[in-house]
């Protein structure tokens, strides 16, 4: 035991002494947490619009100014035929063309309804559609004031956003960047640090050494766990401190459940360097198979009930989506355990079976 | 120079012979095209909503099955108390819950105005936005018809209307999967391209050939010449090969031309192969260089605009963007296969990525060292 | 006329303050095997890297083959193999590949490299196991072809940092036999080692203790002057010198 004690002190000066890892491995959560919270919005802001208008009348008028102090949009160039916009949207910067008919303002008068047409550049569908709804929903306020009492029989609806009054896009990123960086640190880092032993031929001497087998990979494994843990609690910090991400159930239960996904994430990254040798192969395996789909099968950015089926089942056996689920239910929503241990039972039976097939791959190579 | 020709081949030959790395090149990236295009999409397509019916009047069964008929949403549950409501949303069931208060269809006559309540889980912002807005349509859908209904024409003569027709060109039905393959297609060989050159050197350091090859009179410039090609080679021949399969699959458009597609292509990744080797030269170990390597990415493709828009971004994030060498290209090949937007619309940009290009290759070879 | 090769004049290196290579001076004769002795970590492989051009001194007057390590690196590395201790061939290349490799970024022409190759392969009996990948062969074979590979260019001197590390005797035999071919091919060799048996081989040795040069003459003259039965024993007679100075 002592020297099993030795080994991990060894494996820990190792890492600290490498500062540059150091700096990037606790950097980086700290600066994509920042970026992210500032920069990636799903709202959107300024987007380039242009007009052409036919009509050319206060109306016409009215409304591009209702548009443009909106916030969501800026006029970018007033259009004086159906032909620009064709290159108007080509050039690449404009999102939506809004054309008003010829007489817009004496139509709206005289036989009280008027046409406005919304082009929207389609090439990006998401923000087309979100853009055109935005200017639907503009106009229709335009149309409500302009209308005053007149409209009889309203229903108003009253709507009220939960857990997240602000929609801000950080309580999104603070639980997918937690298990995006627990799982590189975890499953990629100790991957990398074993077959590293292993190309180097220094594995072989570690064989040789009265350790067990056993031993050593949790030796190895060891720091990295310390490592995964500290990193989780500065985003929690950081997510709190600059961006108000509330942690609004237990604190204990929170941890608690990265404890249990940072031992998913190591037996993972064992099992990886397990069956590889070169630390290029376990890389390129934990990445691409690990990385893109923690954050595109997690619901770290796209919604997984929005996936067609066969993709949602696909989710389903990817851990991290239970690990996001479980973050943002305790600390958005401030679940207990009751709420979540299925979740959480899914996440013990993970990290069980990669346990024992690493368990019996690493018996089979000693064999 | 044909020095060069030497180390490309030998290059090649080191990745061939590798057949655990070989699939993982090729035929990865091409299964995950399949995979992630799908998944990566903001399309509503299944709303769970939990209705609390406190008025239980017709209008307010009316307005149930009205969100009933509309194809994104599920009343998975109609319980009698809000209480019961918002334990299902705490649990994850439902995603919005429809209020309809007591009295609802009391003061729309009398009054002639009433409420309704929408409560929506908001952790995902874009989401609730959606659904948000969607809902608000449905209901003012359903103002329209009661109006129709219940009051002679002569009363509603008053009322402006400003018909809205809305029109989405390039993409008329909306299709994700066509704006999402070329990205993702871009990702995918982005992240091998990186990754591949991003250890290629310092895998030498950690072995301890390019000891060897630092004692020979080779010139800096050959051997980073060397390095690129091979790679290059590679990511261009996946490119192509995923442009094939996303004809195929998806029928993905080309509208523009596709030598334009490639010539931006082949520079494009010049700057990613050269940012690779960059990071190469300048760790120790392959575990750091792959921690930077990832760093970056991550940056670069959150910020590429391939996600959420870039024009959303504050404006100093929109000025980092400018060396944000996915951004550029992720424009392009939207411009040129989704627009057919031809050269001297890209131009701007495309110059852009061959300064790129030939600065940080410039920077490549002078950070490698021959001498420690 | 014996002509200088290799001509070192108060080389110093320093990382930070550990002192690796303190005020080494001494002239390396063309043609001859020269040793350079010390046990593990007395600063043989840092000179050997400098000499190389692959590290910068600290400070000294340094010229290899006649050129300046300053300022005519590219070109001393043209007229110089090396052999790092760290294993240096790939490891998932063949033998043939590795050959053409080494000599393709030597520059030869596509003609002699197929020579050179095919030549080398035939002195080392493995003709056969041409297409053999690196992995796969013994160690014995792997520093042979590593020698071999140094010296395809035919270079005025070659660097050998701890050649014979970890092989059998009978092997180690075999390449000092390839040692002295090149030698009598007129390639110079600078070679570093700390199995003192190996010293007697040589035609002049340095014995460096502590990053300093405690002996430097041909393995006879120092014997004597030490008055040991051999090189063994000098070097022990040396280390102690040393200990005791600095108590």
């Amino acid at each position: 035991m002592k020297r099993f004690w030795g080994f991990v002190v060894k494996e820990f000066l190792h890492i600290f002494r490498d500062y540059r890892t150091l700096l990037i491995l606790f950097g980086m959560p700290a600066v994509q947490l920042i970026l992210f919270g500032f920069v990636i919005t799903n709202e959107i802001k300024d987007a380039r619009f242009a007009v052409l208008d036919l009509s050319k009348d206060e109306t016409t008028r009215q409304i591009t100014e209702k548009i443009t102090s909106s916030g969501y949009f800026r006029l970018d160039r007033n259009l004086n035929t159906y032909h620009e916009i064709e290159a108007a949207f080509r050039e690449g910067d404009i999102r939506l063309v809004v054309v008003f008919e010829p007489d817009f303002a004496r139509r709206l008068e005289k036989e009280r309804a008027a046409h406005v047409q919304l082009i929207g550049d389609a090439s990006d569908p998401n923000t087309a559609n979100i853009l055109v709804n935005y200017a639907t929903g503009i106009l229709n306020n335009y149309l409500l004031s302009l209308n005053a009492e007149a409209i009889p029989l309203q229903i108003i609806p009253e709507a009220r956003m939960m857990y997240n009054q602000e929609l801000k896009g950080v309580f999104m990123f603070v639980p997918g960047l937690m298990a995006m960086l627990l799982m590189l640190i975890s499953a990629l880092m100790t991957s990398l640090s074993i077959t590293r032993e292993k190309e180097l031929g220094t594995m072989e001497l570690l064989l040789a050494s009265p350790l067990r087998p056993m031993q050593i990979v949790v030796g190895k494994v060891f720091p990295y766990v310390f490592l995964a843990f500290i990193n989780a609690c500065i985003i929690i910090l950081l997510g709190w401190a600059v961006f108000g991400v509330p942690v609004r159930g237990s604190i204990a239960l929170l941890l608690f459940e990265s404890f249990l996904f940072i031992s998913m994430a190591l037996s993972l990254g064992i099992l990886i360097s397990c069956i590889t040798n070169s630390q290029q192969l376990a890389m390129m395996i934990s990445l691409v198979a690990l990385m893109l789909p923690t954050i595109l099968l997690s619901g770290f950015i796209f919604p997984v009930e929005n996936m067609p089926v066969i993709l949602q089942w696909l989710c389903h056996i990817m851990p991290p989506m239970y690990f996001i689920t479980v973050i943002k239910s305790i600390m958005l929503k401030g679940n207990g355990l009751f709420f979540i241990w299925k979740e959480t039972l899914i996440l013990i039976g993970f990290t069980l079976f990669f346990i024992l097939l690493s368990v019996k791959k690493f018996k089979i190579r000693l064999a | 120079m044909r020095t060069i020709l030497y180390i490309i081949q030998k290059e090649f030959i080191q990745v061939f012979r590798n057949k655990r790395m070989l699939p993982i090149i090729f035929v990865l990236p091409i299964v995950q095209l399949l995979i992630l295009v799908n998944a990566a999409t903001f399309e509503m397509k299944r709303i769970n909503v939990a209705v609390v019916d406190l008025d239980l009047s017709g209008s307010s069964r009316q307005l149930t099955s009205k969100f009933q008929g509309s194809p994104f949403y599920r009343i998975i549950s109609a319980p009698f108390s809000y209480n019961e409501a918002e334990a299902l949303m705490q649990k994850g069931d439902v995603d919005m819950i429809l209020q309809i208060p007591y009295g609802f269809e009391k003061d729309l006559v009398k009054e002639s105005r009433t409420q309704v309540q929408l409560i929506v889980n908001a952790i995902n912002g874009a989401s609730a936005g959606l659904i948000n807005a969607y809902s608000t349509n449905i209901i003012l859908d359903f103002n329209r018809e009661i109006l129709i209904d219940w009051l002679n024409p002569g009363k509603l003569g008053g009322i402006r209307r400003i018909m809205t027709e809305s029109r989405y060109w390039y993409n008329p039905k909306l299709n994700y999967t066509t704006y999402m393959v070329p990205g993702i297609l871009v990702l995918l060989v982005t992240i091998v391209a990186l990754l591949l050159s991003g250890m290629n050197i310092v895998r030498e350091k950690e072995i301890g050939t390019i000891e060897q090859i630092n004692v020979t009179p080779i010139r800096k410039i050959e051997f980073i010449a060397g390095k690129l090609i091979p790679f290059w080679i590679i990511a261009m021949f996946e490119l192509a090969f995923g442009l094939v399969i996303g004809k195929l699959l998806f029928n993905i458009p080309i509208e523009g031309s596709l030598w334009l597609i490639f010539l931006s292509a082949a520079v494009y990744l010049f700057v990613i192969l050269g940012f690779g080797l960059l990071i190469s030269t300048m760790t120790n170990t392959q575990q750091q260089s792959m921690l930077v390597s990832f760093f970056f990415m991550v940056v670069f493709i959150l910020m590429s605009g391939l996600f959420t828009a870039i024009e959303s971004m504050p404006p100093w994030a929109q000025t980092a963007d400018l060396v944000n060498p996915l951004a550029y290209f992720i424009k392009i090949m939207r411009m040129v296969m989704l627009k057919g937007s031809s050269f001297a619309d890209i131009s701007q940009l495309f110059y852009a990525l061959v300064i790129y290009a030939v600065l940080i290759i410039s920077l490549a070879i002078w950070r490698y060292r021959k001498v420690a | 006329m014996i002509t200088n090769i290799i001509i070192v004049k108060d080389l110093v290196k320093k990382f930070g303050s550990f002192v690796a290579n303190d005020h080494l001076t001494f002239e390396v004769r063309k043609g001859e095997i020269f040793g350079f002795l010390g046990a593990n970590g007395a600063g043989k492989t840092t000179a050997i890297r400098i000499l190389c051009g692959l590290s910068f001194p600290t400070s000294g007057e340094l010229s290899v083959a006649g050129y300046n390590v300053y300022t005519q690196r590219e070109k001393i590395k043209q007229n110089i193999g090396y052999m790092s201790q760290k294993f240096s061939l790939y490891d998932d290349l063949t033998i043939f590949e590795n050959i053409r490799f080494y000599a393709a970024i030597y520059g030869l022409s596509r003609k002699d490299i197929d020579n050179r190759a095919e030549i080398l392969m035939k002195k080392l009996n493995l003709e056969d196991a041409r297409n053999k990948l690196i992995r796969d062969i013994p160690l014995g074979w792997k520093q042979k072809l590593a020698f071999s590979v140094a010296i395809i260019h035919d270079p005025k001197i070659v660097f050998l940092d701890e050649p014979t590390g970890g092989v059998d005797p009978i092997t180690r035999r075999q390449f000092w036999d390839m040692i002295y071919e090149a030698a009598r091919n007129g390639i110079t060799v600078f070679v570093t080692t700390h199995y003192m048996d190996e010293a007697e081989y040589c035609d002049r040795v340095s014995i460096m203790v502590d990053g300093r040069i405690a002996a430097l003459d041909t393995p006879v003259a120092l014997r004597e002057k030490y008055q040991a039965r051999n090189m063994n024993e000098v070097f022990l007679k040396l280390a102690r010198a040393q200990t005791k100075e600095v108590a």
